[in-house]
Formats: C-alpha cells, sequence, structure tokens
C-alpha cells in the first residue's frame, strides 16, 4: 500500500490526479455546507438575479431563473458520483463473475457466456443506454439500470481474457493437482490476480460513467430537473449561446476536470499495477 | 488470400449469430419491460379502442415467441414497422437519415486516423521527452470530455468567436442537391456543383472535429502504448546499430506491428463515435439519425427506437468485419498462412 502510493506519487500527473479525485469526492460531500446557496439545487427561483453573468456574488454566473451555477455544480457532482459508485457497484461483481465462469471453465458455457457478452458490446455503448432510456421514465435511478447494463459486459471481458492467460499459470496448475476445486480455484486463486486490472478499469470507468450520465441527461434522458446535473445545465444553456456561455462553459467545464482526475489517476494505478492497456 | 476468404466467412456467420442476438436484445427490451407498449406510444389520453387497434396491429396480443418471430419475419423483408412519430415505414426514415450520420462519422474516423496515428508515433518517437508528454496530456484531457462539452467549447470557439465555421446544418440553404446517395459530400461531387460542395464540407468539419477528439486521443495511446513496446525488441536496437535514422525507424519498423492493435481500437471507436454523434448532432442541429433517434425516444415510438438500433449495430458490426479483414490482409502471418497453420 505504502509503496503503491510512493510510485503513485512519483509521477506529478498521477498526484495531480489523485488531488483532484479527493477534491471533487470531498466538494460532493460538503456541498451542502460549502455551496455559497444551498438552497439552489432545487427549483429555487430569484428573478433579480437571473441569467447574471460570473461576478462577486456568483462566481459561476447564474442560470436563466437567478440559481448560482457553482452550488448547482457542487450538487451535481454529488448525483454524478453516486450514480457511478451505484453502477460500477453493481457491474463489476456481475461481469466478474461471468468473466471468471467463462474464463476459467471454458467449454460451452463459456462460449455462450462470451457470446451474449459479445451481443451487448455489439451495440455502442452509448446506444445502448439510450435505448433503454427510451423504453423506461427518465429518473436517477432508471439511468443507474440502463448504464448497468451496458456496463457489466466490459468487465466480462477483461476478466474473461485476464482468467484465460492466468489459467495457464502453474500456481493453478498446482492448485488443481492438490483436488482444491473449481469455487475455490476461480475465487480464491485466480481471482485476487484479476483484481489489479479490475481496480484500474473502476478508477477509469469512474470517468466513463460520468461521461456516459451526463450525456444521457444532455439528451434530456437521465436525471430530471430541478435535481441539477452536468448534463442537463450544458443541455439548457446551449440554447443561450454565445451571450450567456457561462450556462454551458461552467458546467462542461465541470465534467472535464472530474473525468480528467479519474483518468490522470487510473493511469498512475496503471504503472503501479503494472496493468496493460 | 484462401485464408482471408476462409477469416471472412467466419466472421460473417459469428457476425450473424451476433445480430440475432442483437435483435433479441432489442426485442426484450422493447417488450419485456413492464408497461403496455401501446399505451406508452399512444400517450395518457388515448381512447380504449384505439389501444386495442395499436395492440392488434403490433401483435402485442400474442404470445412473447409469436410476436419474436414475427418481429423476425417482418425484419427478413426490410420490414420495421410504421413510425408513429413521422408516420413513415421506419426504413424510409432510416434511408433518409442514415447518410448524414454516417457522413460524420466516416469523416471524423478519417480525422482520428490522420491526426491520432501521428500524434502517438511522435508521443513514442520522442519517448519520455517533452513530446511525448504534451500528446499524453493532450490524449487525456480530449478522453476526459462527452462528445457534447467539445461540441459546444468548439462552436463557442470557432463559430462565435471566431466565425469561421457555420452555427449550424448540413449546406447552406441556397444550394439545391439532387439527392442520389444521401451522401451530401458525394451528391455534391456527383452534380458537378463545387460552389454546394464547398459549402457541405464547411458545414461538416466543425461537427466531425468534435465527434473525432475522443477518438483521436484513444489512437494516439494506444499507438504509442504498442510503439513502446516494439521500441524493446532486438531488431530495432539492430537498426539503431545499422545507423539508420530515428524517423525512419519510427515510421519502418517500429510503427508497422503496432498498426495491428491500433486498427482493433479504431473499430470500437467507430462504435462509441455512432453514439456520441447523438451528441454532437443535437449540438449543431445536424440532421442525422441521431437526431430522429432522439426525437423517436422522447415519443415513445417504439417500431423506430428498434429499427434505429438496430441498424446502428448492423453498421457497427459490417464496420468490424471490414477491420478484421483489414486486419488479416496487412497481417503477413494471416495473409500467408495456410490451411493447417490457422
Amino acid at each position: 500500500m505504502i509503496r503503491a502510493l510512493r510510485i503513485l506519487a512519483s509521477n506529478p500527473l498521477s498526484l495531480f490526479g489523485l488531488l483532484l479525485v479527493v477534491l471533487i469526492v470531498l466538494v460532493a460531500i460538503l456541498a451542502p455546507w460549502i455551496a455559497p446557496f444551498p438552497t439552489h439545487n432545487g427549483a429555487v427561483v430569484d428573478f433579480a438575479f437571473a441569467n447574471k453573468a460570473p461576478g462577486a456574488r456568483n462566481w459561476m454566473g447564474t442560470d436563466l431563473v437567478g440559481r448560482d451555477i457553482f452550488s448547482r455544480i457542487l450538487y451535481a457532482y454529488q448525483i454524478s458520483l453516486t450514480l457511478g459508485i451505484v453502477v460500477l457497484a453493481i457491474a463489476t461483481p456481475i461481469g466478474t463473475v461471468v468473466g471468471l465462469i467463462a474464463g476459467y471453465s471454458g467449454g460451452w458455457l463459456g462460449t455462450v457466456l462470451m457470446r451474449i457478452v459479445d451481443v451487448f458490446l455489439s451495440i455502442p455503448p452509448l446506444v445502448l443506454a439510450i435505448a433503454m432510456m427510451g423504453v423506461l421514465e427518465p429518473t436517477l435511478t432508471n439511468a443507474m439500470l440502463a448504464v448497468t447494463v451496458m456496463w457489466w459486459p466490459w468487465y466480462a471481458r477483461l476478466v474473461y481474457s485476464v482468467a484465460r492467460s492466468e489459467r495457464e499459470e502453474g500456481y493453478v496448475l498446482a492448485a488443481e493437482v492438490i483436488g482444491a476445486n473449481t469455487a475455490h480455484i476461480t475465487f480464491r486463486e485466480i481471482l485476487p490476480n484479476c483484481l489489479p486490472a479490475i481496480i484500474t478499469k473502476m478508477t477509469l470507468d469512474m470517468g466513463f460513467v460520468i461521461i456516459i450520465a451526463s450525456s444521457l441527461s444532455f439528451l434530456g434522458l437521465g436525471v430530471q430537473p430541478p435535481t441539477p446535473d452536468l448534463g442537463s445545465m450544458v443541455a439548457e444553456g446551449a440554447r443561450y449561446l454565445p451571450d450567456s456561455w457561462w450556462l454551458t462553459v461552467f458546467p462542461g467545464l465541470a465534467i472535464l476536470v472530474a473525468v480528467f482526475g479519474f483518468n490522470l489517476l487510473g493511469d498512475g494505478l496503471r504503472d503501479v499495477f503494472g496493468v496493460d492497456e | 488470400m484462401a485464408s482471408v476468404i476462409g477469416l471472412l466467412f467466419r466472421r460473417l456467420l459469428i457476425s450473424f449469430i451476433v445480430l440475432i442476438g442483437v435483435s433479441m436484445l432489442i426485442f426484450a427490451i422493447a417488450r419485456v419491460i413492464p408497461g403496455d407498449p401501446a399505451r406508452i406510444a399512444l400517450g395518457p389520453n388515448a381512447k380504449a379502442e384505439q389501444i386495442e387497434q395499436l395492440r392488434a396491429e403490433m401483435h402485442l396480443d400474442e404470445s412473447l415467441p409469436v410476436q419474436y418471430a414475427q418481429f423476425l419475419s417482418d425484419l427478413s423483408r426490410g420490414d420495421l414497422g410504421t413510425s408513429l412519430y413521422t408516420n413513415r415505414p421506419v426504413t424510409t426514415d432510416i434511408v433518409q437519415f442514415l447518410p448524414a450520420t454516417l457522413e460524420l462519422v466516416f469523416l471524423a474516423g478519417l480525422i482520428m486516423v490522420l491526426v491520432g496515428l501521428p500524434l502517438g508515433i511522435l508521443a513514442a518517437r520522442y519517448q519520455g521527452r517533452w513530446p511525448d508528454h504534451l500528446v499524453r496530456i493532450l490524449a487525456l484531457l480530449t478522453v476526459s470530455a462527452p462528445g457534447f462539452v467539445w461540441a459546444v467549447i468548439l462552436m463557442l470557439l470557432f463559430a462565435f468567436y471566431l466565425p469561421l465555421f457555420p452555427i449550424a446544418g448540413r449546406i447552406a440553404d441556397i444550394h439545391e442537391v439532387q439527392r442520389i446517395t444521401g451522401f451530401l459530400i458525394i451528391d455534391t461531387l456527383l452534380a458537378g456543383n463545387v460552389a454546394a460542395f464547398g459549402s457541405a464540407i464547411h458545414h461538416i468539419i466543425l461537427p466531425a472535429v468534435a465527434l473525432s477528439l475522443s477518438g483521436i486521443g484513444q489512437a494516439a495511446r494506444l499507438t504509442r502504448a504498442n510503439m513502446v513496446e516494439t521500441y524493446k525488441k532486438p531488431y530495432i536496437e539492430m537498426a539503431h546499430a545499422y545507423g539508420f535514422f530515428p524517423n525512419r525507424i519510427a515510421r519502418s519498423y517500429a510503427f508497422k506491428p503496432s498498426l495491428i492493435p491500433s486498427l482493433t481500437i479504431i473499430g470500437l471507436d467507430f462504435a462509441a463515435m455512432l453514439g456520441n454523434a447523438f451528441l454532437v448532432e443535437a449540438v449543431f442541429a445536424w440532421p442525422g439519425l441521431s437526431r430522429y433517434g432522439v426525437a423517436v425516444i422522447l415519443r415513445k415510438d417504439l417500431n423506430a427506437i428498434m429499427g434505429t438500433v438496430l441498424i446502428i449495430a448492423l453498421t457497427f458490426l459490417i464496420v468490424n468485419i471490414i477491420v478484421d479483414l483489414l486486419i488479416a490482409f496487412l497481417n503477413p502471418r494471416i495473409r500467408y498462412s495456410t490451411r493447417e497453420a490457422s
């Protein structure tokens, strides 16, 4: 752990990524206390201050009904991070188990499982989520569901390929020779060796989940107003370009900063664990 | 050559199986999800008779396997049902809107290859020096924002502040172009209308660049990573020992073996672009399939939703087959392999 942190800290970019991620998680958790206008996360109107450019009172300006954009971005981070954590917490174990079973057992079961995975992977990720949201009601829970359904196959494929190569290793053979059962070999021997790849992918994927989720809400298929969401904030503001540029530019940059942080950190972890791209 | 044809048949067979799977998945999304599709489609104010009639038209009263069989047999005749949004056959709608999207995605793919690969080569050639760091940071930045953010930023910079490019649309309204292929760049050329061709190019650049940005980053990163591995091989050291110029080594010796994994990623990025086109088209009011897709989704138009997703999956499968064949063609181990070896 200490060694891993030292390798991570030796690369200034990775360290910067770690700092960004910590900062974003902190401001998201502390949003109710540090947001200048904590009530502006809901359906509040303050027409006296509507559509104001960035200034001393509102650092990032105000939206069309006078809500503070900076405060709303802090709350939007809460939604984005929650969504990312829930999606990965469900998609990763499902994909991992499918990948492990297919990768270690192989045979017809492995072939069938991986063909099912192929079916999911042959629909472009965003399109599958969009199609599901097209049938479901646009709520936060359904957005999580749609993104999870499109996400697990990626883990299945990753774990499958790692498990396939680990299966040939000496320690697996040794475990087989001393008569360990399949469950033991799969979950106690092979799984720990897949973890570095899984953890690296999860870090990088936090960024991608934020991108996909904000894309859904940008199209009006995700979290609904008045709940603050980075994607719907950009969509709302895009109609008022270029005059009210702050409506789109700040939420857009907020996505960029968060995802960039997770990507830098994930890249650093890749070096720490020596995981291939 | 024989092995390449064998590969083609194997890939076609697998793609066909996957396509059947995709049709099941799409059918499942459209039918198994709770709620009556007819009621959803007609909205809350529909009368009971209307709903009954639509249920009959959509075969909703049959059992699920019968419905799926019906869906498949319609599909095999190219019949995707009628869109409730446009009141036309979904196939007609797709034929109308797909070329605009493909035109955009193909150009974005071209930009991705023409910019991404050289950037990756540059980074690997100057490994650990400033061009490498610069490319790494740029590549990471481009993959860190969704297409709509880049679209908005590019639009703000190069259409509003520096009015170099148009804000929206595919072509200036003054041009009348007869539709032949649906690809405006090709149609204007076929018509010999240079001004219209220029206008079409002028309109497509900004959306295509916005769409290609994250792909550029991916392609550059992967090319660099593969080339860095190749640089460790003894034959590169040998080339250095012969005194070949570093640029020649980068181009002819280190890049070639890295091209194949890069192509695989380009195939995947193409899929991502088909999805991201939804975002970029929305920003630039690009009249493509994605805009149609969003419109039918907001209208809960099930036939059109299923048709759109199916055609996108089909496009992606075709592109992947092409990429696989290209790889087979470029890889001498596959190209020259005999039957036993494969």
